[in-house]
């Protein structure tokens, strides 16, 4: 269908929306893009005044340290690929050999083994076969681009980088997992309740929400720090202290997330119509089990994108774990202010940046691969109040 | 639903937000008129030297802390009443800088500085962060389907990366010898030093905040869109609107409620700011209100965490929450008495 002739708008405005709209994406990427860049180089490259030095990494190449033509092009092959396997061929795997209950433990276990077989490939095989290439090829094989993993190998192994991201993983874990079980009861029971109390409730979430978290965690800290000795009186000897402990920052993070979860838990479940818990109640299911067996099949695209939000907070936070957690417990994003605040070498500073890579690594695969979800979990709370 | 089971089904969840939320809140107001301090003592202390014939003896009077049977400092907690709050505000210090004529002065004070910054941040990069985000979703929606997801998809980086790490890599594009500020010297022709600059940091704290923003209001804009309806954009033609008056007059009235909500949101976000403070290491030149609470949180160099001051310039920072949120509330509370 043709555009009407009214709305057909003029050469200058397209090209003008455009231009913006190609603007603002590089102002968008630009920062990162540069950031990853930059972690690949030796310090005299990344912070080079000219970009294309940044970009081929001359000295970075000189250091021995240089990806050749052929490595570029067979790298990019398998990466291309890699990414199109994970979009196509493994959905289907997982379906194939999951049957429809497991599809869950079935997607976990499908991610866990294609990021261990694609890492073995990856960086295991492929530098040992393009070794060999490269002596083959001749001049296609000598290096032209600079390009080093050493800040990168500094962080994780020598720093124990890995540390960080165990503690990461854990607290990121348990707030996903606690406050999505709390936040979808709650979320039900105020959806499907028209009292004052509810209403209330939501008020009072509403409020809590806006709360700056030092705010919180200025209660928390005496209490936390003095803890043993508040509960020996009820635990005894084994009074445990909390300060320190990831547990207790789990539960301080599901208690900040909680207003926000239930919010949007509560507008998934208002658009499933009320019938379906009616025709179950009828067929004699007392309120637990409608919603356990009825409702929650359909709630998952809700209930998966909320889990994303307590995902991204619980893996962004810094204010409350830098107060809550000692040195051996600290998660990553606290830690990478002890790179950036000793920043005596350039050296330092590059390894920072390689950290700070290594941290927005999976924030990235999970856009990639959540987009939609994200998209639908941003809306949802605007669009319908 | 019966009140039992709905108890049961939002149980769990108000408890933890009582536990967690509504108790310390009570801990910090309560806190805020308490100071805990050691115990200390007056003692009379002996000490000589070795001199010529006689030992030269001197006696101070030291004050030291007194210990328990396990030897811990023992503390006290007391009750002082508004002595934080005045500690924080320097109410003495800002009546001498108002009476001698320099206002500048009340810059210097650490609640006064952070405050003036919080405001400046929070009220500048609210209109910034709506009209890019419109303009945005604007463009988008210009834009040919194919390339649609590609660039939701780029512009949901800078919103969804983690607050801190996004600071940081603006602050090496321009720190030190950062890659822009190399541009900007060969363009000016000038020596740069974006660190050393106060207002050119408090410009990237604010800079920071659009980019990190602006994709959430363009996002919440981009589905608004899609439901403007085309009747009335088409009558609009009929009657000769030209593309600016059907923008002002039909598309920004049908997402005004999505501009409220934006702006909501990002007041309450942008008036608890922090990140910034810690990705650009700006704590010598801008602070905000919630840092200076955070500051206070974090042992000195004793090991000293002074509870007190925080919670009094947590509850002052409450203040403005408080206001901000005053019109929801007073809307929220008018849509459910209409709702019934």
């Amino acid at each position: 269908m043709a555009t009407p002739k009214a709305l057909r708008q003029s050469v200058a405005l397209r090209a003008g929306s455009a231009a913006f709209l190609t603007f603002w994406c590089l102002l968008a990427a630009f920062p990162l893009f540069w950031v990853l860049v930059m972690s690949f180089k030796s310090p005299v490259d990344a912070f080079d005044a000219n970009p294309l030095a940044v970009i081929f990494g001359p000295r970075t190449l000189s250091d021995g340290n240089g990806l050749s033509i052929v490595d570029i092009v067979v790298g990019l092959a398998v990466l291309i690929y890699a990414v199109r396997f994970a979009f196509t061929g493994l959905p289907r795997m997982v379906r194939a050999f999951t049957s429809p209950g497991y599809i869950v433990a079935g997607w976990a276990i499908g991610a866990v083994g294609f990021a261990v077989v694609f890492v073995l490939l990856f960086f295991g095989l492929l530098p040992i076969l393009l070794n060999v290439l490269n002596a083959l090829v001749g001049p296609l094989g000598e290096p032209v681009l600079g390009l080093t993993t050493e800040h990168y190998k500094a962080v994780w192994v020598e720093n124990e980088f890995y540390r960080n991201f165990l503690n990461s993983m854990l607290v990121t874990g348990g707030v996903v997992t606690v406050s999505l079980t709390v936040g979808t009861l709650a979320g039900y029971g105020l959806a499907r309740s028209g009292s004052n109390l509810a209403f209330w409730i939501l008020i009072a979430a509403l409020v809590f929400r806006a709360l700056p978290h030092s705010v919180l965690v200025a209660g928390y800290l005496p209490v936390f720090i003095n803890s043993a000795e508040i509960l020996s009186p009820i635990l005894g000897e084994n009074a445990p202290t909390l300060y320190g402990q990831p547990l207790a920052v789990i539960a301080v993070l599901v208690a900040i997330n909680q207003p926000f979860t239930i919010w949007m838990l509560r507008s998934f479940f208002q658009s499933i119509p009320v019938e379906l818990d009616e025709a179950a109640r009828v067929d004699g299911c007392t309120h637990l089990q409608a919603f356990r067996l009825v409702i929650m099949p359909v709630m998952w695209p809700g209930v998966i994108t909320t889990g994303l939000f307590s995902f991204l907070l619980g893996y962004n936070d810094f204010l409350v774990t830098s107060l809550l957690l000692d040195a051996q417990n600290q998660t990553m994003v606290p830690a990478i202010a002890g790179y950036f605040n000793r920043e005596t070498t350039t050296t330092d500073q590059v390894e920072a940046i390689a950290a700070a890579v290594s941290i927005t690594a999976p924030l990235f695969l999970l856009v990639m691969v959540f987009q939609r979800q994200i998209v639908s979990g941003l809306t949802a709370g605007a669009v319908k109040g | 639903m019966k009140f039992r089971t709905f108890a049961a089904f939002v149980g769990p969840s108000v408890f933890m937000m009582i536990v967690f939320i509504a108790l310390p809140l009570i801990f910090v107001f309560l806190q805020s008129f308490q100071v805990t301090q050691p115990i200390r003592e007056m003692v009379e202390v002996e000490t000589c030297t070795p001199g010529f014939l006689t030992q030269t003896c001197t006696v101070e009077v030291k004050s030291q802390p007194v210990l328990d049977e396990n030897g811990n400092v023992q503390t006290e907690t007391r009750w002082v009443g508004f002595e934080s709050y005045a500690n924080v505000l320097q109410m003495g210090r800002v009546w001498d800088a108002i009476s001698s004529g320099a206002i500048a002065q009340i810059g210097n004070i650490d609640f006064w500085k952070a405050l003036r910054f919080t405001l400046t941040f929070t009220l500048l990069t609210l209109p910034l962060v709506i009209g890019l985000g419109l303009a945005i979703a604007l463009a988008v929606n210009n834009a040919a389907r194919s390339i649609r997801g590609q660039v939701i998809f780029i512009s949901l980086l800078p919103f969804i990366i983690t607050p801190v790490i996004g600071a940081l890599s603006i602050r090496w594009l321009f720190y030190g010898d950062g890659i822009v500020t190399a541009w900007l010297e060969m363009l000016f022709n000038t020596d740069i030093s974006v660190a050393a600059n106060g207002w050119a940091v408090e410009f990237l704290m604010m800079f920071y905040r659009v980019w990190h923003v602006a994709p959430f209001a363009f996002v919440i804009f981009y589905a608004g869109l899609q439901t403007v309806n085309q009747d009335t954009l088409e009558s609009a033609i009929i009657d000769g609107a030209s593309r600016w008056e059907r923008l002002r007059y039909v598309i920004i009235p049908h997402l005004m409620p999505l501009i409220v909500f934006i702006a909501l949101i990002h007041l309450m976000d942008a008036y608890r700011a922090f990140e910034e403070v810690v990705g650009f290491s700006s704590q010598a030149q801008r602070i905000t209100l919630q840092w200076l609470t955070y500051d206070f949180l974090q042992p000195d160099d004793a090991g000293n965490r002074s509870i007190s001051r925080a919670s009094a310039s947590a509850m002052l920072t409450m203040i403005g929450i408080v206001v901000i949120l005053m019109p929801l509330l007073r809307k929220t509370w008018r849509d459910h008495r209409g709702g019934h």
